[in-house]
C-alpha cells in the first residue's frame, strides 16, 4: 500500500511538473502576446509607423492577387518614373507569414482582414519568439533558466519597441527565426542528429526570407564553430550541425529572389565558407589522428602544414584581389557601417540621416534592457560553470551582440534575446543556489526537531496523560506537508542543477560533494531571495510602462494630454484621406522620401521616393528640389511629373520631427550628387537657423516658403513652436506652387505645382495680367444672371 | 432657353388639343409649395379635384414634365376622409393618346368620386439633383448659388381654376424669373394666385438663390445588417460620401477656413448627424486607413445620436469615404410571426439627415440555415439573392440583397424579412468547434501511443526500444528502493511507538517484518541490476545507482544498529537521555544517509 502510494506521488509529481512547465509557459506566451495589445488598446488597431505600411502594402497584393503575381510585381506606384520591382527586392517572409495566417483564417471561414492579421502578427510571433528562446536556454543550461529566460523575453522593452500590435515589420518575425534558428543549431549540437540540422537550415531558410540581418547568423555561427575548434571541442557532432547548414543554408538563402547569388558572391557570407574549409580540413586530420599512429601522424601532419598554408597563401591571396577589386570590398553600404562606424557618415549621408542608424545613447541601454544589464555580467560567469559548447554560444552571442548593439541603436533589437538569455541563466543559478542553501538549513532544523522528539518523549513515558502527545504527532504530520511542498520547489530547482552538471559531464557525486560548501547562511539567502524578487519586480514594472508609454504610439496619430482632456492630432491621415479621395489616380505626388510609404499605402498615389532609398540619386533630386527657390524646384518637379508637393510641418503644434528639421539631410543628400547645392549656404555661422538670421539661400528654398506660407498669419508673428523663435521671413508668396489643402493642424501641407503659364511678350502685358488675375477672384462674385 | 421655350410650346399645343379629351374632371384649386431649403426638393402639391362630368371616377392621373420626372425620387399622396388619414397608391401609367413629353401618375381613389363631388389630395413629391449651381465653379470664401426651374402653372391633364406656388427658400436671392404676380416676403417667394389655366399650361420660372445647406450626396451606400440569433443585430454602412455642389477652384486655405469658418467656406459641410435606433451599442466609425476620431455619440432612450466628422470639410466637388457600424439587440427588431416564422422589421434608408443616396444598397444576412426567405417593403427595390461565408460556415449565409437608386430620407420606412430558422442550427458551430478541439486531442494520444518507425531492426530503433526497456527498469528500482525508504520509516515509528508505550515485544516483530522485506527486496533488486550492467545504454546510470545500493546497505546496517541499540536500552530500561547520548552519532549518519539516497533517488528519476 505504502509503496504503491509513494510510486504514484512521485509520478504524479513529475506529471505535475510538466504540466506547471507547460502551462507556464503558456502564459508566457499570453503574457508576450498582451503585454503588445498596449497600443491597440490606447490607440487603435492600425498599422505603425513608415516600413509597416509598405509591409501592409505588399500583403495586401499578396492577399489579394496570389503568389505568382506577387513574385512578378513590379511596382510603378513608386520610385516614379522608375518604379521597383517589389518581388526581387523584398524580404518575403514577414508578408508570406501573414498572408498564409490570412488566408488559413479565410479558409476557414473566418472573417479576418488583411489589416487585422498584419496588426497582430508582430505580438503572435513574440509570443513564438518568447518559446523559442526557452528552447535554446532549455537547451544551454535547463528547464529553469529556459523558463525564466522565455518569462524575462517576453516582456524585453527592446523587443516590445518593435513588435508591439501594429508594428508590423520584418524584426517581428526575424527574431523568432533568429532564436529558432540558434535554437536549432545548438540542438544539433547537443544530440548530433541530422534531422535538427536539416530543421536548422529550414529555419536559417525562414530567417535569410524575413530579414536582412541573417548576415549575423551566418557570421555568428562559424564564428562558434571556429571558436570550438580553437579550444579543441571539435566532434562530430559540431560538424554535424554546421557543415549542413553552410550547403543547405546557402543553396536555400539563394533561393530568395532579394539575396540570390549575393549568398555566395558578397563578403558577408565569406567567413562561413571559410571555417566551412577549416572544418573539414579538421575533419580530416582527427581521421587521420585515428587511423595513423602517433609518430606516422606527427610526419604527416608537418607535410600537409606546410602544403596547406601554401595552398591558403595563394587562395586568400586570391580572395583579398577579388574583393579588394570592388569599390565598396564586397560589403553592403549597411554592412560596412557595421564594421566601422565612422563609414555611413562619412560616404553615405542616407544611411546616417536615419535615426535608428545612429549609435545608441547608455540611458537608452537603460531604457531598452533596463536591470538585464547587471544580470548578465552574472550569466556569463553562470556559462563558465561548466563551460560547454552551447554555453560557450551563447557567450559568443552576447559579445557580438554587444558590440552591434553599440554601433546601431536598432541592433539593440539583437541583443535583446542574448541579454535575456543570460540574465535568465542568471537568476535561474542564483535561485537555485538560494533555495538550496535554504532547503538545506529547513531540513536540517526540521531533523533536529525530529531526533528530538522522541527522546523527550522518552524522558516522559507513562506518567503523562495521552493527550498531548498525540498533539504532538498531529502537529508533526500536520506539518510534514508543508515540508514536503517547500521541498518540492527545491528539489525542481536542485534537479536543473543535476541537469546541467550531467550535461557537462561531471561526475554527479564529485559535483555534489562541491556544492556542499556552496551553502549560504539562512537569513542570507532569504534576503537574496527577496532582492532577487524585487528586482525581477521592479523590471516588470519597468516593461509595463514602457510597453504602456513610451512603445505604444503608432507615430501617425498623436495625441497629447491637456488640462482639457486628450488631444489627438489625426493630421496624416487627414491628408492621406484627402490625396486618396480628391486627387486623380495617376497624380505623383513629391514628398521627403520618409513618407513615401505611407503615400503609397493610404493615399494610393504614386510617389517619386520612399523609404526604400535604393537609389540615391533620386533621392538627391527631391532634396535638390526642396533646397532650390521655387523656379527651379518647379522645373525639377515639372520634368518629374510631379503634381502635388506634400510637406511636413510641426511649428504650429509643436511637432519636433517635421521636415525643416530634417532639411538638412536633404540639403545633404542632394548636395552629394548636384555639387551646386551647398549646405554651408543654408548655415547661418555654422548654424541650423530658420529665424531673422538665417542665410538668404535658405529663406528662399522651396521647403522654407512650402512650410511657413501663410504661416504669420497664424498669430501675426510667425512663431515656430518647435525652432522657439519667429520666422526669419514672413509675408512673400508663392509663384509656381498652390496651396490646395493644409490638415487642422497645419502639420502636412500639400500644394499643387501651377500650370505653366502662356508664353506672353513684354513685360507690360505680363503685369497686366498679373493684375487681372489677382482682381478676377474678387469680380467672380458680380454673376451675369444666365436666363436674361 | 430655346429648348425649354420649346417644351413650353409643345405643352401649350398638347394641352390645347387635349383640354377637351378629359373634361370631366377639373382642378379646382391647386397650392404648390416648394420647400428649396435642402438640396433635396419637396414639393407638396394641396389639391382640390372636382368631378364635372356624368360618370364616376376612380382615378386621378398627375403629369409631371419628363425633365422633372427623371429627377423624381419619390411621389405619395396623402388623403384625408375626416378622420383617418392614409397614402393612396401612386402609380406611374402611360395612358393613351396624352402628350407623350410628360410623365403620368395616377391615384387610385378610395372611393369613386360622383358627379359634382370634390376630393382633396396632398401630393408630396420629392426630386433629386434639380438645385443646378450657378456658378459651377467657386472658391471658398464664396457662397454657394443654385438655380430652381420649375413651371409657374401646375402641371396638369386638367383645367386648374384656381393655384398658387410658393417657393420656401433658405436665404439670399439673387434674382427670380419676374412676373406681375409675384412677391418676395422675407424667405418665402410667392407666384399667383393664376385662375382658370387651361390643362398643360407652362410658364418657366427660374430662381437663382444662395443655398450653403450640405449638398451631402452618398453616391453609394452599402447597408449590411447581419443577424445573430445569439441575441444581436449587426449593422454596417459603408459610406462614399460626397458634395454635390458648386466645386471648389482655387485650393483650400486652411488660414481662411480657421479664422473665419462661416464666412470662407459656407458652402462646405465638417459635420453629419446620423440619427440610429435606441439602444444601439458598439457603435464605431472609421475608413480603410484606421478609426476617425472626430465623432461624438449621444443616447437616450428615444434614439442615439451619432455626429461624425468626416476627416477633413467637405467642399463642393471634393468626395470621401467611410464605414459607420453599430450593433442592436435583437429583440427590438426580430419578431415572431405566423406559420412559425420569424420577422424582422428594419428601417430601409439610410440613418444620416438630409442625404441622398444615389445607389443604396441594403445586405440582410440571415443566420446560416434560414429557409424561405421573403422581403415585403412598400416602394420597388431589385432583389437578389446571395450567399455570405462567416464565421465558421459550411453552407453559407443566405443573404437578401435590395437594391435601389435615388434613395431619400422619406424612404426611410420599414421593410420586413420573412425566414424561417431552427434554433437548433445555432448548436452547430460551437459543437463543430468542440469536436474540433475533441479530435485534435485524440489525434494527440494517438499520435503518442503508435510507433512510427519505419524499420523495425535499425539500429537506432532497437537503441530506443533497449532505452525504453533501461527505463522501466529504472523505474522498478526505484520503486523499490522507495519500498526500502518506507520499510525504514515504519522501523522508526516502530521505535516511536516502543518509547510511547515501551512495548518491546511490538516492536521486534516490526523488525523482523522489515528484515524480512529488505530481503525479499534484495532479492527482486538483483536481476534488475544484472540487466542494467548488461546493458550498454545504461552506463550513465549504472555508477548512480550502484552507489545508491551501497548508500543503502549502509543505511540499512545503521538503522538496525540504531534499533538494536534502542530496544537493549528499553530492555535494561535505561533513561531517555542515556538513549539520546547512544544514538545519537547514528542518528546523524543516519540522516545524512537518508538525505543522500533520497537526493539520488530524485537524480536517478529525472533520466
Amino acid at each position: 500500500m505504502a509503496t504503491s502510494k509513494v510510486e504514484g506521488s512521485s509520478s504524479l509529481r513529475h506529471a505535475f511538473g510538466g504540466v506547471l512547465s507547460v502551462f507556464i509557459l503558456l502564459l508566457i506566451g499570453v503574457v508576450a502576446f498582451s503585454i503588445r495589445l498596449f497600443s491597440v488598446i490606447k490607440y487603435e488597431s492600425v498599422i505603425h509607423e513608415f516600413d509597416p505600411y509598405f509591409n501592409y502594402r505588399v500583403t495586401q497584393f499578396l492577399s489579394k492577387n496570389g503568389i505568382y503575381d506577387f513574385w512578378n510585381w513590379f511596382d510603378d506606384r513608386t520610385w516614379y518614373p522608375l518604379g521597383r520591382v517589389i518581388g526581387g527586392t523584398v524580404y518575403p517572409g514577414l508578408t508570406l507569414t501573414a498572408g498564409t495566417m490570412w488566408k488559413l483564417a479565410n479558409s476557414l471561414n473566418i472573417p479576418l482582414s488583411v489589416e487585422t492579421v498584419c496588426v497582430f502578427t508582430a505580438p503572435i510571433f513574440s509570443a513564438f519568439a518568447a518559446w523559442a528562446t526557452y528552447l535554446l536556454t532549455k537547451e544551454v543550461k535547463g528547464t529553469g533558466a529556459g523558463i525564466t529566460a522565455a518569462a524575462i523575453l517576453a516582456m524585453v522593452p527592446s523587443y516590445i519597441s518593435r513588435s508591439v500590435a501594429g508594428s508590423y515589420d520584418n524584426e517581428a518575425v526575424a527574431i523568432f527565426a533568429l532564436i529558432f534558428t540558434f535554437y536549432l543549431y545548438i540542438k544539433t549540437l547537443n544530440t548530433g542528429s541530422l534531422f535538427y540540422a536539416t530543421l536548422n537550415s529550414l529555419a536559417y531558410f525562414y530567417m535569410v526570407c524575413s530579414w536582412g540581418g541573417y548576415t549575423f547568423i551566418i557570421n555568428l555561427i562559424p564564428m562558434h564553430v571556429l571558436l570550438c575548434i580553437v579550444t579543441g571541442r571539435y566532434s562530430s557532432r559540431l560538424y554535424i550541425a554546421y557543415a549542413p547548414l553552410v550547403v543547405l543554408g546557402t543553396l536555400l538563402a539563394a533561393l530568395v529572389p532579394v539575396v540570390g547569388f549575393n549568398a555566395v558572391m558578397t563578403s558577408e557570407h565569406f567567413g562561413s565558407f571559410l571555417v566551412f574549409i577549416i572544418i573539414h580540413v579538421v575533419a580530416l586530420v582527427y581521421y587521420i589522428k585515428g587511423i595513423l599512429t602517433p609518430r606516422l601522424f606527427k610526419v604527416a601532419t608537418t607535410l600537409v602544414l606546410t602544403v596547406g598554408i601554401a595552398v591558403c597563401a595563394v587562395v586568400v591571396a586570391i580572395l583579398v584581389a577579388l574583393v579588394a577589386s570592388s569599390p565598396t570590398k564586397g560589403w553592403s553600404g549597411r554592412s560596412l557601417s557595421l564594421l566601422d562606424p565612422t563609414y555611413a557618415s562619412k560616404y553615405i549621408p542616407i544611411i546616417a540621416s536615419v535615426s535608428e542608424h545612429q549609435p545608441p545613447t547608455w540611458p537608452s541601454y537603460f531604457m531598452d534592457i533596463n536591470v538585464l544589464a547587471f544580470l548578465v555580467p552574472a550569466g556569463i560567469v553562470a556559462c563558465f560553470l561548466p563551460l560547454s559548447d552551447a554555453s560557450s554560444f551563447a557567450v559568443l552571442y552576447l559579445v557580438t551582440s554587444v558590440y552591434f548593439s553599440g554601433v546601431m541603436v536598432r541592433l539593440m533589437l539583437v541583443l535583446a534575446p542574448a541579454a535575456c538569455i543570460m540574465s535568465g541563466i542568471a537568476l535561474s543559478e542564483a535561485f537555485g543556489v538560494l533555495t538550496r542553501s535554504m532547503k538545506f538549513h529547513i531540513t536540517k532544523y526540521f531533523e533536529c526537531s525530529h531526533t528530538e522528539a522522541p527522546a523527550k518523549l522518552g524522558e516522559s513515558t507513562s506518567t503523562e496523560s495521552s493527550a498531548p502527545l498525540e498533539n504532538m504527532t498531529k502537529s508533526d504530520t500536520t506539518e510534514k506537508p508543508e515540508v514536503a511542498r517547500k521541498e518540492k520547489v527545491a528539489r525542481r530547482k536542485q534537479k536543473k542543477e543535476k541537469e546541467l552538471t550531467e550535461n557537462a559531464h561531471v561526475k554527479p557525486v564529485s559535483a555534489k560533494k562541491e556544492k556542499r560548501p556552496l551553502v549560504l547562511p539562512l537569513e542570507a539567502s532569504i534576503v537574496s531571495v527577496f532582492l532577487l524578487i524585487v528586482l525581477g519586480g521592479l523590471y516588470v514594472l519597468h516593461c509595463v510602462w514602457a510597453a504602456a508609454e513610451a512603445y505604444s504610439a503608432p507615430s501617425i496619430v498623436l495625441t497629447s494630454h491637456s488640462h482639457d482632456g486628450l488631444h489627438v492630432f489625426d493630421d496624416f491621415r487627414e491628408a492621406y484621406a484627402w490625396l486618396r479621395h480628391n486627387t486623380e489616380v495617376d497624380d505623383k505626388v513629391a514628398s521627403w522620401w520618409d513618407y513615401g510609404y505611407q503615400t503609397t499605402a493610404m493615399a494610393n498615389r504614386t510617389v517619386i521616393v520612399d523609404n526604400n532609398t535604393w537609389n540615391n540619386t533620386h533621392i538627391a533630386t527631391v532634396g535638390t528640389a526642396m533646397s532650390s527657390p521655387e523656379k527651379a524646384a518647379w522645373e525639377i518637379f515639372n520634368s518629374l511629373d510631379v503634381k502635388y508637393v506634400l510637406v511636413v510641418f510641426g511649428g504650429l503644434v509643436g511637432y519636433p520631427s517635421d521636415d525643416i528639421n530634417k532639411f538638412l539631410w536633404m540639403v545633404r543628400i542632394g548636395g552629394g550628387v548636384f555639387p551646386h547645392i551647398k549646405e554651408a549656404d543654408y548655415l547661418k555661422d555654422g548654424q541650423y537657423r530658420v529665424d531673422a538670421q538665417a542665410t538668404h539661400t535658405m529663406l528662399n528654398c522651396l521647403m522654407y516658403k512650402l512650410s511657413y506660407y501663410r504661416f504669420v498669419e497664424t498669430d501675426g508673428k510667425g512663431f515656430d513652436r518647435v525652432r522657439r523663435y519667429e520666422i526669419g521671413k514672413k509675408h512673400f508668396k508663392l509663384t509656381h506652387f498652390e496651396e490646395v489643402f493644409t490638415t487642422h493642424h497645419w502639420m502636412v501641407r500639400i500644394y499643387k505645382l501651377k500650370p505653366q503659364k502662356n508664353r506672353i511678350r513684354g513685360k507690360s502685358r505680363k503685369s497686366k495680367l498679373g493684375s487681372k488675375s489677382t482682381s478676377s477672384k474678387s469680380g467672380g462674385m458680380t454673376h451675369k444672371n444666365p436666363w436674361n | 432657353m430655346d429648348r425649354r421655350l420649346q417644351f413650353a410650346f409643345v405643352l401649350l399645343c398638347l394641352g390645347l388639343l387635349s383640354s377637351t379629351a378629359r373634361s370631366d374632371l377639373v382642378v379646382s384649386k391647386a397650392e404648390r409649395l416648394v420647400d428649396l431649403n435642402s438640396h433635396i426638393v419637396r414639393v407638396l402639391s394641396k389639391l382640390k379635384v372636382e368631378n364635372e362630368g356624368p360618370d364616376d371616377v376612380s382615378e386621378v392621373l398627375l403629369a409631371l414634365p419628363d425633365a422633372q420626372a427623371k429627377n423624381l425620387a419619390a411621389i405619395r399622396t396623402f388623403y384625408s376622409d375626416g378622420k383617418l388619414g392614409f397614402v393612396l397608391p401612386t402609380e406611374p401609367i402611360e395612358p393613351k393618346g396624352m402628350p407623350s413629353d410628360v410623365t403620368y401618375y395616377s391615384i387610385a381613389l378610395p372611393k369613386k368620386l360622383g358627379k359634382g363631388k370634390t376630393v382633396s389630395l396632398d401630393v408630396l413629391s420629392i426630386f433629386t439633383r434639380s438645385l443646378k449651381p450657378f456658378p459651377e465653379e467657386i472658391t471658398q470664401a464664396e457662397s454657394q448659388l443654385v438655380v430652381y426651374t420649375d413651371n409657374m402653372y401646375y402641371t396638369s391633364p386638367y383645367p386648374v381654376k384656381y393655384q398658387s406656388l410658393v417657393f420656401r427658400l433658405p436665404g439670399r436671392v439673387e434674382s427670380y424669373t419676374k412676373y406681375p404676380k409675384v412677391e418676395l416676403v422675407k424667405s418665402e417667394l410667392r407666384y399667383g394666385p393664376f385662375e382658370m389655366q387651361p390643362a398643360f399650361s407652362y410658364s418657366p420660372v427660374v430662381v437663382h438663390f444662395e443655398n450653403n445647406n450640405p449638398f451631402a450626396v452618398a453616391n453609394e451606400l452599402v447597408r449590411e445588417i447581419e443577424i445573430s440569433h445569439w441575441g444581436n443585430v449587426r449593422v454596417t454602412e459603408q459610406y462614399t460620401i460626397s458634395h454635390g455642389g458648386a466645386s471648389l477652384k482655387n485650393g483650400f486655405s486652411r488660414i481662411e477656413y480657421q479664422a473665419r469658418p462661416y464666412m470662407r467656406g459656407a458652402s462646405s459641410f465638417r459635420v453629419l448627424i446620423a440619427k440610429l435606433p435606441a439602444r444601439a451599442h458598439s457603435v464605431y466609425y472609421r475608413d480603410e486607413i484606421g478609426n476617425i476620431s472626430t465623432s461624438h455619440l449621444w443616447d437616450d432612450s428615444q434614439r442615439t445620436q451619432l455626429e461624425i466628422e468626416p476627416r477633413f470639410p467637405i467642399f463642393g466637388g471634393w468626395k470621401t469615404t467611410f464605414t459607420i457600424g453599430y450593433s442592436l439587440p435583437l429583440h427590438d427588431f426580430l419578431f415572431e410571426a405566423d406559420g412559425g416564422k420569424r420577422v424582422l422589421n428594419m428601417t430601409f434608408g439610410c440613418p444620416l439627415d438630409e442625404v441622398l443616396v444615389e445607389k443604396h444598397i441594403v445586405k440582410v444576412v440571415l443566420p446560416e440555415g434560414s429557409k424561405d426567405i421573403t422581403v415585403a417593403t412598400l416602394f420597388p427595390t431589385k432583389q437578389s439573392e446571395d450567399v455570405k461565408y462567416s464565421h465558421l460556415d459550411i453552407l453559407g449565409r443566405p443573404v437578401v440583397v435590395l437594391e435601389k437608386d435615388n434613395v431619400v430620407p422619406e424612404h426611410n420606412l420599414y421593410f420586413q424579412v420573412y425566414y424561417k430558422f431552427n434554433n437548433i442550427s445555432l448548436l452547430s458551430e460551437p459543437m463543430m468547434l468542440i469536436v474540433g478541439i475533441f479530435l485534435l486531442f485524440v489525434a494527440c494520444i494517438v499520435y503518442m501511443h503508435t510507433d512510427l518507425a519505419i524499420s523495425k531492426t535499425s539500429s537506432s530503433y532497437l537503441e530506443k526500444l533497449q532505452w525504453e526497456e533501461v527505463q522501466a527498469t529504472v523505474q522498478h528500482i526505484k520503486n523499490i528502493f522507495d519500498q526500502y525508504l518506507a520499510a525504514h520509516d515504519k522501523l522508526e515509528s516502530s521505535l516511536r511507538d516502543l518509547s510511547r508505550s515501551g512495548d518491546v515485544q511490538s516492536c521486534k516483530a516490526a523488525r523482523k517484518a522489515a528484515d524480512a522485506q529488505f530481503k525479499e527486496l534484495a532479492k527482486e533488486l538483483k536481476p534488475l541490476l544484472t540487466f542494467l550492467q548488461s546493458c550498454s545504454q545504461a552506463s550513465s546510470i549504472l555508477p548512480k545507482i550502484e552507489e545508491l545500493v551501497t548508500k543503502e546497505k549502509e543505511m540499512q546496517e545503521k538503522e538496525m544498529a540504531k534499533h538494536t541499540t534502542v530496544v537493549d536500552c528499553f530492555e535494561k530500561k535505561l533513561g531517555g537521555k542515556d538513549i539520546e547520548s547512544r544514538i545519537a552519532s547514528q542518528q546523524q549518519k543516519l540522516t545524512s544517509l537518508k538525505q543522500e539516497v533520497e537526493s539520488l533517488l530524485d537524480s536517478i528519476s529525472e533520466i
